[in-house]
């Protein structure tokens, strides 16, 4: 946790400007935490109110008809959202270690250094933050050319290299003193041992905090699912919601045409409910690696 | 040239490293970057970018003459120019009383509060302003309706969007950022704020002429990677939260998803590489341009 207690260091004694300042700084901070947390909020609520009440009177803040019906809705059949948990656990887990490896393997290189073409490499990679193709040339090189629809590594290739994680880790790596390598050097050992054995120990810092973004951007994609994935056995947790969402507000329409009545599924909580189950491993974990993110931030931040 | 294969033989162990990421950069940002020959053709599947038949500037007529280019230009732009603003404001407010405020825990909550929108996906937060501003269900009609107020169907009226994209894009990113600014506030050095408060300068002006002075470097290179970025759409943004409504695409329509809607309805396929081209050549000359009046300003704030 990061907090700028300069204040506690200075006993000061309370003047005007620094009551008005906590008043002011006090209130904009609760209106706009309310205003995030608000909605989580309204979707827990949501998933646990009674789906007559829901469609008689709409979506509530205060809990109003307790029902766990949307739930027994999910349990009832869910192999859906069990395997797209599973793909997304793979996906995640897959994408995150090799594309944190290579991104950092190439970071170490590009710093080296006694690395005579680092500048060309550097600027090799750089450039594609400032110019690219666009989204139709790389939607058909990857449908066409690398045949991408349907499989699984559609959902991970592209997420692989990121140079600005690149970037960040090179900065930090900088920091290591370069006599460090050219000891191991002495000692016989190879570029790729002094990587795997010395720099990763020492970059540990910075490794975890860009594992952690790279996951997070895995979790939460739904994207490349859009654009590569027709089968549902393969379809991401975000984008399975999205899917879910979608299909729930044609099954409702569906259902008011037919005057089906009975027997209908409890449609809106259930909504509510799904993406509960989805976001729930980020509510759980965030409090634990929250700190992580907000040091990854400020190591990114100094580099600028 | 033999100098690079020399460098190769001694290097070689780097140069492996240095493999997959480059290979990666080669395929999925330079290949189609080839590719955007796309935009002078008329696309056909069978015959693949390099053997479909060229059409000249057609495509590129096609896009500016029906006016959509100019639409989706205006509205890109406009958002992004709201999105700076509001967000940087936000965020450097947020960064000052977090760090000026008294009370350990309050700061402690109300950040982590702030942050967590950042962690979930676009889809979630589509599902979220749904269950808001839902015609039927949602909690704002809701609250319409027990003030006695007609409901507003929000889904299909375009100012609406205005105002909401404005104000979700803050509420998922205004967390981050606030960190950006706040760690950039704890490297300022403390003695002059100490000899300011010695000076008998009051909170506000401390903040007014240390603090802020101290932000700028920080908020140039904000504003330089953003303006950078102004032709470029938050995609998951607009897509997710407004999904594929003609009915306010007056008012919701930035390049990215008209290029989107464009390749999946496979339309034409031409125009919507030659919109994405168009896009990205607007985005490097803005970013060379913006580099370089800085550059002429103040040398160190800079990004190449």
């Amino acid at each position: 946790m990061m907090d700028g207690d300069a204040s506690k260091v200075r006993k000061r004694k309370p003047t005007i400007d620094i009551i008005s300042f906590n008043i002011i700084g006090r209130i904009m901070l609760s209106v706009f935490s309310f205003v995030c947390i608000l909605p989580f909020w309204m979707i827990m609520v949501g998933s646990i109110t009674s789906e007559g009440y829901i469609t008689a009177h709409g979506y509530n803040i205060i809990p109003v008809e307790f029902s766990t019906e949307s739930f027994r809705y999910i349990m009832n059949d869910a192999t859906g959202i069990l395997r797209a948990y599973g793909v997304t656990t793979l996906v995640t887990v897959t994408g995150t270690f090799f594309g944190v490896f290579i991104n950092a393997m190439a970071a170490y290189v590009l710093q080296r250094k006694d690395f005579k073409y680092r500048n060309f490499f550097s600027f090799y990679f750089f450039f594609t933050t400032l110019f690219s193709g666009g989204l139709v040339p790389w939607y058909i090189l990857c449908v066409k050319y690398l045949n991408f629809k349907d499989r699984i590594y559609a959902l991970i290739l592209p997420g692989l290299v990121s140079v600005w994680n690149m970037l960040i880790i090179k900065g930090f790596l900088g920091g290591i003193p370069d006599a460090v390598s050219e000891s191991a050097h002495i000692d016989g050992a190879n570029d790729f041992r002094i990587f795997i054995q010395i720099i990763i120990p020492l970059a540990k810092p910075v490794i975890a905090t860009i594992s952690l973004f790279t996951a997070l951007n895995y979790w939460n994609d739904w994207y490349n699912s859009m654009l590569f994935i027709n089968n549902e056995k393969l379809f991401m947790l975000q984008f399975y919601l999205y899917k879910l969402i979608g299909s729930a507000q044609g099954l409702q329409i569906a259902a008011d045409k037919a005057g089906v009545v009975i027997d209908r599924p409890p449609i809106q909580s259930t909504k509510m409910a799904m993406t509960l189950i989805v976001i729930g491993p980020i509510i759980f974990l965030y409090p634990f690696v929250q700190k992580y993110f907000v040091k990854g931030i400020t190591i990114g931040a100094i580099k600028g | 040239m033999k100098g690079i294969l020399k460098e190769l033989r001694r290097k070689k162990v780097l140069f492996l490293m240095l493999t997959p990421a480059f290979i990666h950069v080669l395929i999925f940002s330079y290949l189609p970057m080839a590719g955007t020959v796309l935009a002078f053709k008329q696309f056909r599947y069978n015959l693949g970018i390099f053997k479909s038949p060229w059409v000249g500037f057609s495509n590129f007529r096609f896009f500016f003459i029906s006016g959509d280019a100019l639409h989706v230009t205006v509205n890109t732009l406009l958002y992004n120019l709201a999105f700076i603003i509001v967000n940087n404001f936000l965020e450097i407010s947020f960064a000052i009383i977090l760090s000026e405020l008294n009370g350990r825990v309050f700061k402690k909550i109300t950040q982590s509060v702030m942050f967590l929108p950042y962690f979930i996906s676009w889809v979630i937060a589509g599902v979220i302003v749904y269950s808001f501003f839902n015609y039927e269900f949602g909690v704002f009609n809701g609250i319409m309706k027990s003030l006695g107020l007609p409901p507003v169907d929000v889904y299909n009226s375009a100012n609406w969007w205005r105002v909401l994209l404005v104000f979700f894009s803050a509420w998922k990113n205004v967390g981050y950022g606030t960190i950006i600014y706040l760690s950039a506030i704890m490297g300022i050095e403390h003695e002059m704020f100490d000899a300011a408060e010695i000076d008998g300068a009051n909170l506000y002006q401390r903040i007014r002429h240390i603090m802020l002075p101290c932000l700028v470097p920080t908020m140039m290179i904000l504003l330089l990677l953003a303006v950078g970025n102004i032709f470029r759409g938050d995609f998951g943004l607009f897509y997710q939260l407004v999904g594929t409504n003609p009915l306010v695409y007056d008012a919701t329509d930035i390049i990215d998803t008209y290029v989107f809607r464009s390749l999946m309805t496979s339309s034409d396929i031409g125009m919507a590489a030659a919109a994405g081209l168009y896009q990205s050549v607007m985005c490097f000359v803005t970013i060379l341009v913006v580099n370089k009046i800085v550059k002429s300003v103040q040398r160190d704030y800079a990004l190449f």
